[in-house]
């Protein structure tokens, strides 16, 4: 009996110390192992509905986040899609945005659980999600010739290019009332001096300057961010000294310009009372309803406008953050997010058509359907719509001046701190001065470096 | 086999004689390993890599000095201890006070005491989206009641003084339930007879609490001092759901510095920073505890 015991003893262990043994591997190897099979099997998949047509309807899925203006027009997307591809059907899956939105991917990335195909920001964002690892190979996709050159550098990781741009480019800026332009008779402002008194006048006026929405964090970024056409015009050479850990914003003056700014708006007394709880929506409402003069945004926000207070779109003109010197007037861009498909997809040739549609003229038109055109797509043959509204009008001019654009830091450097949402709050609530933010910056984006295992940090 | 059997009695041995057939322990053994133990043992080597979920680079220490190289480390500390003895330090006093109140005779008794317990059962999350609603320094409706007398509000939740007292204060409101409980069960176990001894005695309600109720009670003031100091020291959800750790890193702790780490993708220091908060909170229950239960005994 004792014998018996010993054994059974024995084995047990044997048995759990090979459960852990095989739960070490399984678990490194997963992601190889769903590839291999969703390699081989996407042929047959495909065989399968283009000879007989409606066999049987694929689902795919399709991971967005959840900003209305992004919902609408994937909505209109996908029921577009699925007009012209009745074998394939797309189920729309929402996450939040910002700092919990890539939380999300990411996780379902490591884990296995991303669908089959996802939208996520371009440039170094993108680099973080180990692209090589985690995406399907897009560059030999017929459709690539159709995107604008620009853009391929900001999805590429490796030399291989992996994403769809899906959505317009963006410009960094000032999105202002032209209602409280015209009331109190100012001009758009070309330089920094020029916009600082225009805040004065308003604020003798009894309005709200400055609109600053700080319960959505990442909307606190504006003034340092888009605040980059500034800084290459003074050092051109910044992104690159900057990714090589020799340019810092706290040494660099034309940089640490961008968070004294900020501050100086603080201390102006320009904000609105409730900028440390005010939402984005609560910005869009205010700045459409001139209910504040000046909202620093990203011009995809005018799609918002236009969804929630179209009867104010028309009051809402956009310029660039202004500079120092008004005759170097110009736009910091962003590129538009981009959709890739996961490389454990379980009907990769479904995405590629879905991604395929979605960098095809049908995907910017069924976009401009949704949320109306906020600025110029980047697949070539996309038309915007002839009455674009006041802020895109205005936008677009610096697309067609040479030297009157640049790209934003992150699409020229992988290093984008994490923190720089909480460290603007703080220098734009006066909870921090504008040194001692931009030195805290430094810090952060050295801990970004080292995690990405650049050279030089 | 045979050498098995020649062996004397060892203390393993001795175990396995004695105690239940060992499949008895399997099932929970194996739950415990594979979800606890491993994850434990897992996570003090990855704290000691710098990994991207798919491969690590072992690194040795270098995330435990990064960590405490942390520009909110020492803010994160100062605030997780701020508001583990705030909301600790007040469940005590209110808890107290609610348990005296509730175990008193007075109309509707049970009621109360099941209006005081409800906020426990709601899940935190929902507190801290209805309290930051409530909170909102323009549209609020703390702000605004206010106002009907007169007097303006502090932005409760985006005021760097105020943010962490707010939150403390909605996590005491959550949790006094508890704590009143714990009360309500200790001073029921006082005997009568005390009370009966001093009133003979002609001693007021005021000098039984203090002489009576306070002392005897004493078992259950430590019991909640240990679990809300435990609670605030680790709180996370209340905090993450009302401020975000902010205005700016304001109100963050321990917690949601790691938090936000490991959102950021720095998977080995966030790592770091959990083997760290497990060492802190263990540092400063077990002495407490162990203090707090001799002077128990010596009662």
């Amino acid at each position: 009996m004792k014998k018996n015991q010993m054994l059974f003893k024995v084995i047990s262990i044997l048995c759990l110390l090979s459960l852990l043994a095989a739960c070490g591997p399984a678990a490194t190897e997963a992601p190889a192992a769903t590839d291999a099979p969703a390699a081989t099997d996407a042929p047959a998949a495909t065989d399968a509905p283009a000879a007989t047509e409606p066999a049987e309807v694929v689902t795919i899925t399709y991971y967005v986040d959840d900003n209305a203006t992004n919902v609408a027009s994937a909505e209109n997307q996908i029921a577009a899609f699925e007009a012209a591809n009745p074998g394939i059907k797309v189920e729309l899956e929402t996450h939040p945005g910002g700092g919990e939105g890539d939380n999300l991917v990411k996780t379902r990335l490591a884990t296995g659980e991303m669908g089959d195909v996802f939208r996520y920001n371009a440039g170094s964002l993108f680099q973080a999600l180990n692209p090589q690892e985690n995406m399907l190979d897009l560059t030999d996709e017929a459709w690539q010739a159709d995107v604008i050159d620009s853009f391929k550098p900001t999805v590429t990781a490796g030399g291989r290019i992996y994403g769809a741009p899906e959505e317009a480019a963006m410009g960094g800026g000032v999105l202002y009332n032209k209602k409280i332009y015209a009331e109190l008779g100012l001009s758009v402002p070309k330089s920094w001096a020029e916009f600082m008194a225009n805040n004065e006048k308003i604020k003798q006026a009894g309005k709200v300057a400055v609109i600053q929405t700080f319960g959505d964090t990442w909307t606190s970024q504006l003034f340092v961010l888009a605040d980059y056409y500034n800084v290459q015009v003074e050092v051109p050479d910044f992104a690159e000294k900057y990714t090589a850990n020799q340019a810092k914003y706290a040494t660099t003056p034309a940089a640490l310009k961008s968070f004294q700014r900020q501050e100086d708006i603080f201390k102006g007394g320009y904000l609105n009372e409730d900028f440390g709880s005010a939402k984005f929506d609560d910005g869009l409402r205010m700045v459409a309803l001139g209910e504040g003069a000046h909202y620093p945004m990203l011009t995809f926000a005018i799609g918002g406008i236009a969804q929630n207070y179209p009867d104010n779109l028309a009051n809402v003109g956009f310029f660039a953050m202004p500079g120092d010197d008004a005759a170097k007037n110009g736009l910091t861009v962003w590129m538009p997010a981009a959709v890739y498909i996961y490389k454990g997809a379980t009907h990769p040739e479904e995405a590629k058509r879905f991604v395929a549609f979605l960098a095809s003229t049908g995907g910017c038109d069924a976009r401009s359907a949704a949320n109306g055109a906020t600025g110029p797509y980047l697949i070539k043959g996309c038309e915007l719509p002839a009455d674009v509204p006041p802020a895109v009008a205005d936008l677009l001019p610096y697309f067609q001046i040479d030297g009157a654009t640049a790209p934003a830091l992150e699409f020229l450097s992988p290093i984008k701190g994490p923190s720089l949402e909480q460290i603007t709050v703080e220098v734009g609530s006066g909870i921090r001065t504008a040194a001692d933010g931009a030195a805290l910056y430094d810090e952060d984006v050295k801990k970004q470096a080292e995690q990405l295992g650049l050279p030089g940090w | 086999m045979k050498r098995i059997e020649a062996t004397p009695k060892t203390p393993f041995k001795h175990w396995m004689a004695s105690s239940y057939p060992v499949w008895f322990f399997l099932p929970a053994g194996i739950i415990f390993f594979v979800f606890f133990l491993f994850p434990t043992i897992a996570s003090l080597f990855f704290s000691l890599t710098r990994w991207t979920l798919f491969d690590a680079v072992f690194i040795g220490l270098d995330n435990y000095s990064q960590f405490f190289k942390e520009p909110f480390l020492f803010q994160g500390l100062r605030n997780s201890l701020i508001y583990g003895v705030v909301t600790s330090g007040l469940k005590v006093v209110l808890g107290m006070m609610l348990g005296v109140f509730l175990t008193s005779q007075i109309v509707a008794r049970d009621y109360l005491r099941s209006v005081v317990f409800f906020p426990v059962l709601v899940s935190t999350v929902g507190v801290g989206i209805t309290f930051t609603a409530l909170m909102h320094p323009t549209q609020g409706f703390i702000n605004e009641a206010l106002e009907l007398f007169g007097v303006k509000g502090p932005a409760w939740l985006t005021n760097p003084r105020f943010a962490l007292l707010s939150v403390a204060l909605v996590d005491v409101w959550k949790g006094v339930g508890l704590a009143t409980v714990i009360y309500i069960a200790g001073i029921n176990a006082i005997p009568i007879e005390y009370y009966e001894a001093s009133e003979i005695d002609g001693a007021n309600s005021v000098q039984q609490f203090w002489n009576i109720t306070l002392p005897l009670a004493r078992p259950a003031t430590f019991t909640v001092i240990i679990l809300s100091l435990i609670g605030g020291l680790r709180s996370f959800d209340l905090i993450w759901s009302m401020t975000r750790g902010g205005p700016g890193f304001t109100t963050d702790v321990i917690a949601s510095v790691i938090y936000k780490q490991y959102q950021a993708g720095f998977y080995g220091l966030s790592t770091a920073g959990n083997v760290v908060l497990i060492v802190l909170v263990a540092a400063i229950i077990v002495p407490l505890s162990a203090f707090l239960n001799k002077r128990e005994v010596e009662l």
